[in-house]
């Protein structure tokens, strides 16, 4: 899971060495809050947060056998 | 880093140092020269430094295709994907077990998918695409679910002599109902609200 985030969002920015993404799991879901470099923080937005939305799409379609719900933090 | 400006006694060596910089061979690269350089007296007064600008130019067709092979991948589904490409638009027939995941409800999935695969491949080109990702012929049946509801509400639109708003949709699916009912002489179409929002209306 944490890989398919990194690997879509290192294709959107400009510094893909500073996407950090962390894991935190909590009683009903596992969340991933994903981190980049400043000055990407509008590519993976995008405007009225198009792009954020795709992403997510994309992330909660592969929630695969894992029982809890999965959440996507983005910074 | 795709792109480096470098700087030596001659244009060979800047052209060097820049490769070596970028970590690639001559081939990926495209190069401009900025400045040539001057010898110089004995080489020491008044020569000029060459200057280049290097480019990792890459195909970013095949980049893509890459692109999305990773992600379904990591989504753990195993997908062939057959490209095609005609002018600047590039079409990425998906095909696999498990497809429909990928689709997701009312194809939600996929033109999310869509999308950030429009985002990749025009990332860093020079030239711009136009992207359409399909799985296992989805676009194809969608398009005729949508030719066949237009013309059931353009006739529930003349029967109610009413305007009929359908859901929200992204626009090329929009742009099939239009184009649908064009040729219908009793109904005309326009799309109302903002997008993400941006639904048709069929007005008698």
């Amino acid at each position: 899971m944490k890989a398919l985030i990194e690997t879509i969002v290192a294709s959107l920015v400009d510094h893909p060495e500073d996407i950090v993404v962390t894991e935190t799991e909590e009683d009903t879901k596992i969340v991933y809050h994903l981190t980049v470099n400043q000055e990407d923080v509008g590519k993976v937005i995008g405007k009225n947060g198009r792009i954020a939305k795709a992403i997510r799409t994309v992330v909660y379609a592969a929630r695969t056998d894992a029982k809890k719900r999965i959440y996507l933090d983005i910074m | 880093m795709r792109e480096l400006t470098a700087s030596g006694q001659t244009v060979e060596e800047a052209v060097q140092s820049a490769l070596e910089q970028l970590n690639t061979t001559r081939d990926q690269v495209e190069i401009d020269v900025i400045d040539e350089g001057k010898k110089g007296l004995l080489g020491v007064f008044g020569s000029k430094r060459a200057i280049v600008k290097v480019t990792i130019a890459k195909n970013q067709i095949q980049e893509t295709e890459k692109f999305i092979k990773e992600v379904t991948g990591n989504m753990n589904i195993d997908v062939t994907i057959q490209t095609t490409v005609d002018g600047n638009h590039v079409t990425y027939e998906l095909s696999g077990e498990n497809i429909a995941l990928l689709i997701g409800k009312r194809g939600q999935t996929l033109n999310a998918l869509q999308y950030l695969v429009h985002l990749a491949l025009n990332k860093d080109g020079k030239q711009f695409y136009t992207v359409t990702v399909d799985a296992e012929g989805y676009r194809g049946r969608r398009r005729d679910t949508l030719t066949s509801l237009a013309s059931k509400m353009a006739d529930k639109a003349i029967r109610l002599n009413k305007k009929v708003a359908l859901e929200p949709m992204p626009a090329f699916e929009r742009k099939i109902i239009h184009s649908a009912l064009q040729e219908h002489g009793k109904v005309s179409t326009y799309s109302d609200g903002t997008e993400p929002h941006r639904h048709i209306v069929i007005k008698p």
